[in-house]
């Protein structure tokens, strides 16, 4: 049979590795900023786009869809064709995806700078780009499985069958969770309430970690582990079975970010149950990559590559054994709302992300420009550093969630709470210190990568089109009996393509419609009303600012908690709140039942200088609100979306917000103005404040009635 | 919970989406040789095998 010619594109490869680096820098940095400012609280600069509630969704959308983001096309583009002996399927999609993806993450860090969110956590970027990212993610489907189609290997090795799982799963959650109701260019509202809005937004936050974190570096480990160390696969057959336990099982576990939360308990089981799965999947998946290098551990001492992805590993499988614990209600119970989650994702993003980029750089780099790496000794300092940084990060933050969560749970003998929140904070500020010399480690290593890559490619010559020869697949598989309907489509890719979306999109339409239609049956609580003009506008604030970043609206049915702040929280009470607003941290203390605890002069002193009523606090300052106007045009608009999302405003209530924002505005200056606080009444802060005294207030009124 | 039957269904429009998959993975003979392919990937560089 003749060979073919063809060649490889390197080109976007190189494309999405410079891409890797440089977002991974600023993603980074972003996130070392955001980490010092909860220790010198004057970083936030007093100025709205460097405050902590802005820069940590700049942080986490990068680390994850920027640097990982670009870390998985980068591996997929390059192994992707030499395991289909095929070049990219289309050079135009190729660029169309690059640029495409290059101008979401710009333009989506622009917007969360300039506070335009959704308030729903790595789900932050607004309809528009929500669009763009369908879009583009069409492309990449469409690129990817056109080269797949076109191969010139028949048998698809077990990385493509992660690559296509990932594809299939972030299409799907994407969308789903996606769903919202656009106010204006920049704002809209999520289409789901309430606990609906926790449990859609979880099921996608935590599957974002498994086909985004997860699923597309398992493929990237499973080819590029065995490449660097030359040695086949540990066991093939375990690789498969890895593969379809693991994206069986992963859907599911989402509801154990809700656990003891108002979600049915039924459901917050389901959620535990599919984690502790998870255990057998990832663990066997982790033990396959390590044991690949059985027999070349002597090489481990001196490759610098291969320590990245074992140690990558090792804290895959740390994070993949912490999270079923994690699961567990009663641990739970403990480490949700501390930092104990912020240490788990690190295991996994600076450990199992950061490292296995790191080794497939070192790795790829000087393959793409066929030369040497240039210091294989900078390579292994880089490996120590940044090791030395994971420990430096994580150790601390485990000892400051431990440290915390005891303080919260402590009594007196005499029955009241031991701690005032304030000094269980101020207590593990020296550990949040010692977070950032950690996060400041693993950022140096990665500039001494950056240079070293630098160097090497300086000195390399770029091979764009890289010269391949294969056989071509046979056209006539030999087929035993009667040919499946299916060999049609596997040979006419552009079809097999479109049929491919419209088979995903006819589920999600099928799902969708009966979904909105059907109104919920969450228990209701009749004295929960919605939300006023004046009120809708403040929260949109509380959204812009971030505050659910380091604020939760949940109170867990725990003794401490309902001490501290009140009844605990119930389903019905948040059937008005599109989005959801429960957080998932508390650097802040809980304000679900924050209205009518302080009065008005209190928030307006607060939130002008938080140490003025708090010492010692870590809060940042927000002058801004103090001079920003409310756009009051918006209002009829809001209340419009609102009633379209089932929030029952009466018919034509657009006519009487303007009248009902500007008397309850009135009333809150007129308080103000007793304490000697002057202040205009169509300033954002009168709306903040409107907001944060209703929150949680709407179920005492019932009480008062019985 | 309306919302539980939407995820219900489109969790289980991805695991028959794997199912359908991985039955055609069976049929298409994916499986039939757990060992070349482990060994075939290693080998398919010309230039850059050291």
């Amino acid at each position: 049979m003749s060979l073919e010619k063809f060649s490889y594109d390197n080109r976007t490869v190189k494309w999405f590795a410079y891409a890797t680096m440089f977002w991974g820098l600023v993603g980074m940095l972003a996130g070392l900023w955001a980490a010092t400012a909860l220790v010198y609280p004057d970083l936030n600069l007093g100025y709205a786009p460097t405050t902590f509630g802005r820069l940590r969704p700049v942080h986490t959308n990068a680390v994850i869809f920027a640097f990982v983001g670009n870390g998985i096309f980068m591996g997929v583009y390059y192994s992707l064709q030499r395991l289909c002996k095929a070049r990219m399927f289309s050079d135009v999609l190729s660029k169309i995806h690059f640029w495409g993806w290059q101008a979401i993450i710009a333009g989506g860090a622009l917007t969360l700078l300039m506070g335009y969110t959704t308030g729903k956590e790595y789900a932050e970027l607004e309809w528009p780009f929500d669009i763009a990212i369908t879009l583009i993610w069409l492309v990449f489907g469409a690129n990817m499985l056109g080269t797949i189609l076109r191969r010139r290997v028949s048998h698809l090795y077990v990385a493509i069958w992660f690559y296509i799982g990932t594809w299939v799963a972030i299409a799907m959650l994407h969308i789903i969770n996606s769903f919202e109701m656009p106010l204006s260019l920049f704002k809209s509202y999520s289409w789901y309430a309430g606990v609906q809005d926790a449990l859609v937004q979880w099921w996608y936050g935590h599957n974002a970690v498994a086909f985004f974190l997860t699923t597309p570096y398992l493929g990237l480990m499973y080819y590029f582990i065995p490449k660097a160390a030359n040695r086949p696969v540990y066991s093939y057959r375990w690789s498969i079975i890895h593969f379809w336990a693991l994206i069986f099982i992963y859907i599911w576990a989402g509801p154990h970010h809700l656990l003891y939360t108002a979600l049915p308990e039924w459901a917050q089981s389901l959620g535990t149950v599919f984690s502790i799965m998870l255990i057998a999947p990832s663990w066997g998946g982790m033990l396959n990559g390590l044991l690949t290098l059985r027999g070349a551990w002597d090489r481990v001492r001196e490759d610098a590559i291969l320590k990245f992805f074992v140690v990558a590993l090792t804290c895959y499988g740390m994070a993949t054994f912490e999270g079923p614990m994690l699961s567990l209600k009663n641990v739970n119970a403990i480490s949700h709302y501390t930092d104990w989650t912020i240490a788990h994702v690190h295991v996994g993003a600076l450990g199992w992300n950061g490292f296995l980029t790191f080794g497939i750089l070192y790795w790829m780099i000087p393959r793409i420009f066929s030369t040497q790496l240039y210091s294989r000794k900078w390579a292994n300092t880089h490996f120590w550093i940044g090791t030395l940084g994971i420990i430096f990060y994580v150790i601390p933050l485990y000892w400051a969630a431990f440290t915390q969560s005891m303080m919260w749970k402590q009594f007196t003998e005499e029955g009241t709470l031991k701690f005032q929140f304030l000094e269980t904070v101020t207590t593990i500020v020296p550990m949040y210190a010692l977070r950032s010399v950690g996060g400041l480690l693993y950022i140096s290593g990665l500039v001494l990568m950056i240079v070293n890559l630098a160097k090497t490619i300086r000195r390399g010559t770029f091979v764009a089109d890289e010269a391949a020869e294969a056989p071509p697949l046979a056209k006539v598989t030999a087929t035993y009996g009667k040919a499946h309907w299916h060999n049609w489509i596997e040979r006419r890719p552009v079809q097999m393509v479109i049929f491919s979306l419209v088979v995903v999109g006819i589920g999600g339409i099928l799902e969708m419609v009966p979904t909105f239609l059907v109104r919920s049956n969450i228990p209701t609580i009749s004295s929960v009303k919605p939300y006023t003009p004046l009120e809708l506008h403040g929260r949109d604030i509380y959204i812009r600012e971030g505050c659910y970043t380091c604020h939760s609206q949940m109170i867990r049915p725990f003794r401490d908690e309902v001490a501290r702040y009140g009844d605990y929280s119930k389903a019905g009470e948040f059937v008005y709140d599109h989005p959801f607003q429960w957080g998932s941290k508390r650097t802040g203390p809980d304000l679900a039942r924050l209205g009518g605890k302080y009065p008005d002069s209190w928030h307006y002193n607060h939130m002008l200088d938080p140490v003025s009523m708090s010492p010692g606090s870590i809060m940042p300052p927000y002058p801004w609100l103090f001079d920003n106007r409310v756009d009051k045009g918006k209002t009829p608009a809001m209340i419009n979306v609102m009633r379209k999302l089932g929030v029952p405003y009466p018919e034509g209530y657009e006519q009487q917000a303007k009248a009902d924002f500007d008397k309850q505005a009135g009333q809150i200056a007129d308080n103000l103005k007793r304490d000697k606080l002057e202040i205009p009444a169509d300033r954002e802060i009168v709306a903040l404040i409107a907001y944060l005294q209703r929150l949680g207030t709407d179920i005492k009124v019932s009480e008062a009635k019985n | 919970m309306s919302v539980i039957i939407l995820l219900l269904g489109a969790s289980l429009i991805v695991a028959l989406f794997f199912l359908f998959a991985f039955i055609w993975s069976v049929k298409d003979g994916q499986y039939e040789d757990d060992f070349s392919p482990a060994h075939r990937m290693l080998f398919d560089d010309k230039t850059d095998n050291e």
